[in-house]
């Protein structure tokens, strides 16, 4: 029996994270950053700081609601397709001279028509995640593909598309980083410092021991659907203003990037485990990597190989520390249930 | 126990970093004589190394194989630096993380088929911006983003090659038939037209008795040839102006009787086409030699980079063994007539 156990509560944030397996990423990534700054020809101009970060952008906006999917032993497929169906949604409504404010409050409402699609399904049908949002991959895809067939929507307004690439003073930090920055807050202190983030932890644990203990299975399980849905269209809607183009097909795969940011970020697939600023760190570090590497010339396939590896070398690395503490426990346990024994004996022969 | 997870996490860290110095450090190696090439090109500002980026669709494809080997030889030959970047599948979002990066490295010039003619757009602004030279090749983007489009053939040019060809092919008379892609597809239906007229004005014993749609899908252009053999008895030639219809209708022949009787021209590749040439069923068709158009692309970004031209109309620069060129309108430069692929040369193309 595998011995499943609370993150430690009794510590504070900043102590967990210090001595956790997000140490680990966060310190990957420093280590990678002074490296780059110091021996990578223009790692260190402020432009790369600039292209890693509007390049990670829709990965960072996804993963936060991720995450939190993740935990409670979910996952969600299909954002990719949220993604791209919301930047169809965006530029269909641009072509037909809707105003810009109204079309991305019209995207954004789809990726929350989107969410509550996946979440009813997964929450109240009781249908496992995996398949229902391998399902709506393919839904949410065809349909966007289908609104604009291969054209795609490039008339969007300049002053718009001008807001994804403009960047805070000489700092090279872009503008749109401060949206971030906020939802990253909100959503860390609502994993970390509220009662339905607990919540979170203990579904990913036990979702029966969760019910039993007074948290709503069902309703945590639907807004946090929700909020995957809501923030993948609005990484959509960065995404399309971004490239100043709409297309059904915009970023096809990128669910796989998430999901590798995450659980390279520390949290476990199979939940309960994880935490939000290991997951920025994890997403970050795939970024400024590959970022040095294409700085470096490596070619693409070696990109890949070398973030392959740093993925099954950091779950591999979550698996053995629980492995061992496993044997750690079980030993302990033995130990317990030794010692009583010689007692008796012990006040026998006195 | 929580000193042992602690302990144990410091060290899977510290074996997580070890490993990636290590990659770091391998890459750095491997890239050593880059490094100091780069540190050169920082100290003199004015006759700054040439080096260009070739920024293929996506990599691993033998179109942009080809091309890519022209551009290497030509850029090797004006003694600059040769690099090839490219995602693996073509998508515009993977193709601008690597102008950002040419940018950064302040690479003489991108030479680059676009994914998407917008969606690149501001990353190239951007390139532009740094003094990198743009040139587009194979798939444009919208003009103002590029400094140069290497075209690799006109309309007219891919229009006269095939009539011509099917012309000598049949003895310059006889009925032919076109097996088209689909019939509202732009370019299709302005070769088609260009072809009548060359058709008319040097060709008035050939008669053109029908025009099929084999809409790019390989079993309804091969449901077509058929049926273009069943209703005209005497044609002598197809011209196929579609990769997929040209292959399509070479097989059906192939396995026909009317093999070696009925001539078939068109637009293909030669990988799809080599057997058809081999067994005799397709004496020559048509494409431009993608090797020459990454040559002329080479040379082109060089040019934009020495300032030896600035890519306007009537501008006028020297290709290697290909010789001269002149900008075009819309700045534009054409790499000329397609080339015909034979018996005698399809040996030579692997794309």
């Amino acid at each position: 029996m595998s011995e499943r156990t609370y993150p430690s509560y009794t510590h504070p944030l900043w102590r967990r994270l210090l001595i956790g397996r997000e140490a680990g990423v966060i310190a990957l990534l420093v280590i990678i950053w002074l490296y780059g700054y110091s021996n990578i020809p223009y790692f260190g101009d402020t432009l790369t700081l600039t292209y890693i970060l509007v390049d990670m952008t829709t990965v960072l906006l996804i993963a936060l609601p991720m995450t939190l999917v993740i935990v409670t032993g979910e996952i969600d497929l299909s954002v990719a397709s949220v993604v791209g169906l919301s930047s169809a949604v965006l530029g269909l409504l641009v072509q037909h001279g809707v105003g810009m404010p109204l079309a991305c409050l019209t995207a954004l409402v789809t990726g929350v028509i989107c969410g509550v699609v996946n979440g009813f399904l997964v929450a109240y049908v009781g249908l496992p995640s995996l398949a229902v949002t391998i399902g709506t991959l393919a839904l949410y895809r065809g349909i966007a593909v289908g609104l604009l067939g291969t054209t795609a929507v490039t008339d969007f307004p300049a002053n718009w598309t001008e807001l994804t690439s403009r960047v805070l003073g000489s700092s090279g930090i872009p503008t749109f980083m401060m949206v971030f920055v906020v939802l990253a807050a909100i959503f860390i202190a609502l994993l970390h410092f509220s009662p339905f983030g607990r919540g979170i932890y203990d579904i990913g644990l036990s979702p029966e021991a969760a019910e039993f203990t007074g948290v709503n299975v069902q309703r945590t399980k639907m807004i946090l659907f929700v909020l995957t849905g809501t923030l993948s269209a609005l990484a959509g809607i960065f995404y399309t203003l971004r490239f100043g183009s709409a297309r059904g097909d915009n970023a096809t795969g990128l669910e796989l990037q998430v999901i590798a940011a995450v659980l390279l970020g520390g949290v476990s697939i199979f939940g309960g485990r994880g935490k939000l600023p290991g997951v920025i760190a994890g997403v970050l570090l795939i970024g400024a990597l590959s970022s040095a590497l294409r700085l470096e010339g490596v070619t693409v396939n070696v990109i890949n190989i070398i973030i392959g590896l740093l993925l099954v070398l950091s779950v591999l690395s979550t698996s053995l520390l629980a492995w061992v503490s496993d044997i750690r426990g079980s030993r302990a346990r033995r130990h317990r249930v030794q010692r009583p024994t010689p007692t008796p004996s012990s006040v026998s022969s006195q | 126990m929580r000193t042992l997870t602690r302990l144990l996490d410091r060290r899977t860290a510290l074996l997580g970093v070890a490993t990636l110095s290590l990659a770091l450090t391998m890459t750095a190696c491997g890239k050593a004589d880059t490094g100091t090439s780069s540190d050169g090109e920082s100290g003199g500002s004015g006759d700054k190394p040439l080096s260009i980026v070739f920024l293929p669709k996506n990599l691993g494809n033998p179109y942009f194989d080809a091309s890519d080997a022209g551009g290497k030889k030509a850029v090797e030959a004006l003694g600059g630096t040769f690099s090839e970047v490219g995602p693996q599948t073509a998508s515009p979002d993977a193709q601008v993380q690597y102008i950002n990066t040419a940018a950064q490295q302040h690479a003489s010039a991108i030479v680059l088929s676009a994914n998407d003619p917008k969606a690149v757009g501001s990353a190239l602004t951007q390139a532009k911006s740094s003094g990198t030279k743009i040139v587009t090749f194979d798939s444009d983007t919208e003009a103002q983003y590029r400094d140069l489009f290497v075209n690799q053939a006109s309309p007219e040019g891919i229009a006269k090659a095939q009539v011509d060809g099917l012309a000598e092919q049949i003895g310059d008379s006889g009925e032919i038939a076109i097996l088209s892609a689909s019939a509202n597809a732009t370019n299709q239906n302005a070769w088609i037209d260009l072809m009548k007229k060359d058709l008319q004005a040097d060709h008035p014993d050939i008669k053109l008795v029908d025009t099929v749609y084999g809409n790019d899908d390989d079993q309804t252009s091969f449901d077509k040839t058929a049926a273009l053999l069943k209703n005209h008895p005497n044609l002598k030639g197809i011209i196929s102006p579609t990769t997929v219809g040209i292959a399509a209708a070479a097989r059906y022949l192939s396995t026909s009787k009317s093999k070696g009787k009925v001539a078939l021209t068109g637009l293909g590749t030669p990988n799809q086409m080599r057997k058809f040439v081999e067994d005799g069923t397709v004496t020559e068709f048509y494409l431009w030699n993608p090797t020459d158009l990454g040559t002329l692309a080479a040379y082109a970004a060089a040019a934009l980079a020495n300032g030896e031209i600035t890519g306007k109309e009537g501008d006028k620069f020297t290709a290697g063994d290909l010789g001269d060129y002149t900008v075009g309108a819309d700045n534009t430069v054409l790499l000329g007539d397609p080339t015909g692929f034979n018996k005698d040369n399809i040996g030579d193309f692997d794309f």
